[in-house]
């Protein structure tokens, strides 16, 4: 249990500080590399709690996916050198100390609801999903998933073929002046528009570029 | 101290909430971090849900961690495009210098 604990406030302060990083980094490039660490560190305490299909999904999503598309857009806009300028100009730092005021009130109301909050045990397990300690994580989950929320699960998956059918539309451009191949005119074309019979006279050249 | 419990996990939630709050609030830089930022919100909500689900033995918090997961994705996916046709069509993804809006 001691090392249960450990475990969790290394990976936990790790999870913080990153999380700090992430938005006081000067680069942004170093900021999605905090961001990779947090997400990390976020799927460790969620392997060690024992949800570890959702550890395991959290690194190859975030990690693999998002991460990376975060550090390709970084890259291909080139701002990574843009600095950080929080408190330099002063048309802009006006409204910092609202907002500072504004997120600890938000902080202190999470934490008085954290420290305030009781349940009744035998009021909310009513819910027939519950965690066995027979089957695994992954086995129980894939049981839910694939029959009580098979709607939802369908309507997730079209949320990202709509996702990845947006994002080709916005990012897509048609330049000019771009030769394309075109498979419908290469296949609808006849014998009439390619090949001509020309009669050659004797001693005197054709001019084929009419 | 060394009983780690559902208040732990739900206070690292607020303070991960919270940072990512402030980042949105106090970002002077470019759309990128406020993206993360947003990330990072949805990372604190994955936690609480997670910490609910395992600490009352319901299975529905993770099925419902999945599928915010999914929307996730998604959001960064779409949001990176737009911002790539912003730079595309503006030169400059400061936040700043984004006024067309007036806002």
């Amino acid at each position: 249990m001691i090392a249960h604990a450990v475990f969790f406030y290394l990976f936990s302060f790790i999870a913080i500080v990153s999380a700090i990083m992430v938005t006081v980094a000067r680069n942004t490039v170093h900021s999605v590399f905090f961001l990779i660490l947090d997400f990390i560190s976020i799927s460790c305490l969620f392997i060690m709690i024992g949800a570890e299909f959702l550890g395991m999904i959290m690194l190859i999503v975030y990690v693999g996916a998002v991460a990376v598309l975060f550090l390709f857009v970084v890259m291909m806009l080139n701002v990574a050198q843009q600095k950080n300028e929080w408190f330099s100009s002063a048309k802009s730092s006006s409204h910092i100390p609202i907002g500072l005021l504004i997120s600890l009130v938000i902080f202190f109301e999470l934490i008085i609801v954290v420290g305030g909050w009781k349940y009744k045990p035998d009021l909310l397990s009513s819910s027939s999903i519950t965690i066995s300690d027979t089957t695994t994580n992954t086995h129980s989950l894939g049981n839910v998933l694939y029959t009580d929320y098979i709607h939802l699960f369908q309507i997730s998956g079209m949320i990202l073929l709509v996702a990845m059918i947006g994002a080709i539309v916005l990012t897509f451009r048609t330049r000019p002046g771009l030769k394309r191949q075109s498979y419908i005119r290469q296949i609808s074309r006849e014998k009439g528009e390619g090949v001509e019979v020309i009669d050659v006279p004797n001693n005197k050249g054709v001019k084929i570029d009419v | 101290m060394f009983e780690v419990g559902l208040g732990h996990y739900l206070t690292l939630g607020a303070i991960i909430f919270t940072i990512g709050l402030i980042g949105i609030f106090l970002n002077r830089k470019n759309v990128i971090v406020l993206l993360m930022s947003i990330e990072l919100i949805l990372l604190a909500v994955n936690i609480n849900l997670v910490s609910f689900s395992i600490f009352i033995n319901d299975l529905s918090g993770q099925v419902f961690t999945l599928f915010i997961l999914t929307v996730a994705a998604a959001e960064a996916a779409i949001g990176l495009a737009i911002i790539v046709v912003y730079f595309r069509n503006a030169g400059t993804i400061r936040v700043e210098e984004i006024e067309k809006l007036k806002g």
